[in-house]
């Protein structure tokens, strides 16, 4: 399994992550981001554009 | 055993193109050269957080993944010449390094403008090193003049602002951001500076620095005199290309490539990424574009990863052209800006929603129709422009 965090206080809910894996990373209905803890290890592609893509780097993976 | 490949550059974009061959089943040595004393970091809280909260140069580096581990990093090293045809780099100690292939991301460097006058107090902000220099400087209550309303100029002024630094803007451009917000848009930013208490000075530029040995002012093409104790420059950059001269390569803005990000009329395996490469993107047909968004890099890397490893291995490039969708973000005060697209394109554009003083999303079209977005605290909203942008797809 991968575990997913995210630095909220670094997390500027931009919403990058959530092009890269839409059932990983969602922005609320107000705007704040919500994501799933823990992912397939079968997702590492999608999950590492996920933390590529975050402009404030806020996500974090560990395997 | 085989020469490397030369990445020339050490910021995001050599990261992600050294992490794509790897995944990419390139499997020999990869050498990155950087002027820099830092491997690859995050560039964009430079003229935010880093400025105002101060921050080490560690917090802002990319993790490195194992697949990158055994790259490595000539760092303080700079490239002064290539020799395509003979497949060689050569640093600025007079060494000359032999490579397989190249990797050209030497980004920009800031503009700068010759304009008489004291030195010292004018600075310029690119690297960790030149915010760590400015933080030091904004000490709060100092009195910041800014040459250049682009975006760099106009984040460090809300951030100087919060710091408690008196702020002047002082631009040629009739509105801030104008290339690519368009003159309303722009107008609407301006609102806001002018709010948090910054003074714009549009349509002027600086004639004359005074001051004898330090910048104390300002003085501006109509006759008014500013009180300064510190300038920053931020008029737009040059592609840093010059090493890359006597190639016959197309360097008239960047490095020119096709497609795949391979640099056009290169003998050997070549390619270009990040803010220096000029390239074609599938989603906006027409002429190449050099784009110095934050997510190209990223993007960029993966394709030209791919390209170069195909090339080394004696193979054409397979796959997808170059289509990513070029977006960026910017923080002012409590306005976030999100754009999608290549808004600084377009010949038109209209208000969908708000107000351009406040929170709003503004369609930007061309003749093939709508080809940029940007929306003013309006993330969530923005995600259906998002994809009907992507759809443009041929």
């Amino acid at each position: 399994m991968i575990t997913i965090s995210v630095d909220t206080n670094a997390c500027n809910n931009y919403g990058q992550c959530c092009f890269e894996a839409e059932d990983i990373f969602a922005l609320d209905d107000d705007g704040t981001l919500q994501f799933v803890p823990q992912a397939d290890d079968s997702r590492l592609d999608e999950l590492e554009n996920a933390a590529d893509a975050c402009p404030m780097q806020a996500i974090t993976l560990n395997r | 055993m085989s020469d490397p490949i030369i990445v020339v550059g050490a910021g995001l974009s050599a990261l992600r193109t050294a992490e794509s061959l790897r995944k990419n089943g390139y499997a020999g040595s990869i050498r990155v050269f950087g002027e820099e004393p830092h491997r690859p970091y995050n560039r964009p809280p430079l003229s935010k957080q880093a400025l105002s909260e101060g921050i080490e140069a560690e917090a802002l580096a990319f993790p490195l993944r194992a697949s990158v581990a055994d790259v490595e990093w000539e760092l303080e090293a700079e490239v002064v010449a290539c020799d395509l045809a003979a497949a060689t780099v050569t640093t600025s100690d007079g060494r000359t390094h032999s490579m397989s292939g190249l990797v050209a991301a030497s980004g920009i460097r800031p503009r700068r403008l010759p304009i008489p006058g004291p030195q010292t107090g004018r600075v310029l902000l690119r690297t960790i090193d030149d915010a760590l220099h400015l933080r030091e400087e904004l000490a709060s209550g100092r009195r910041l003049v800014i040459l250049g309303s682009g975006f760099i100029g106009c984040e460090v002024a809300a951030t100087a602002r919060a710091l408690g630094c008196e702020v002047d803007v002082v631009s040629l451009d009739s509105e801030p951001m104008i290339r690519p917000l368009g003159s309303d848009l722009g107008a609407g930013m301006r609102a806001h500076h002018e709010e948090h208490g910054v003074r714009f000075h549009l349509g002027r530029t600086i004639t004359e620095f005074t001051g004898d040995a330090r910048v104390t002012g300002a003085l501006l093409d109509d006759g008014t005199h500013l009180e300064a104790d510190l300038v920053l420059e931020a008029v737009g950059s040059v592609a840093n290309t010059e090493w890359l001269e006597g190639n016959g390569l197309d360097l008239s803005n960047g490095v020119l490539t096709d497609e795949y990000l391979s640099i056009v009329d290169s003998p050997i395996p070549a390619v270009a990424v990040g803010d220096i490469a000029r390239h074609p993107n599938a989603l906006f047909p027409g002429e190449p574009m050099r784009i110095e968004h934050w997510n190209m890099p990223t993007e960029m890397g993966k394709r030209a990863g791919a390209t170069l490893a195909s090339m080394i291995a004696g193979e054409s490039p397979t796959g997808k052209p170059f289509d990513a969708l070029p977006s960026f973000w910017s923080d002012q005060y409590d306005v976030n800006l999100q754009s999608f697209g290549v808004p600084g394109s377009a010949s038109s554009y209209e208000l969908a929603e708000g107000t351009y003083d406040g929170d709003c999303i503004v369609e930007y079209h061309d003749a093939t129709g709508l080809i940029g977005v940007i929306g003013v605290n309006r993330t969530t909203e923005l995600m259906p422009y998002r994809k009907a942008l992507l759809a443009r797809e041929p």
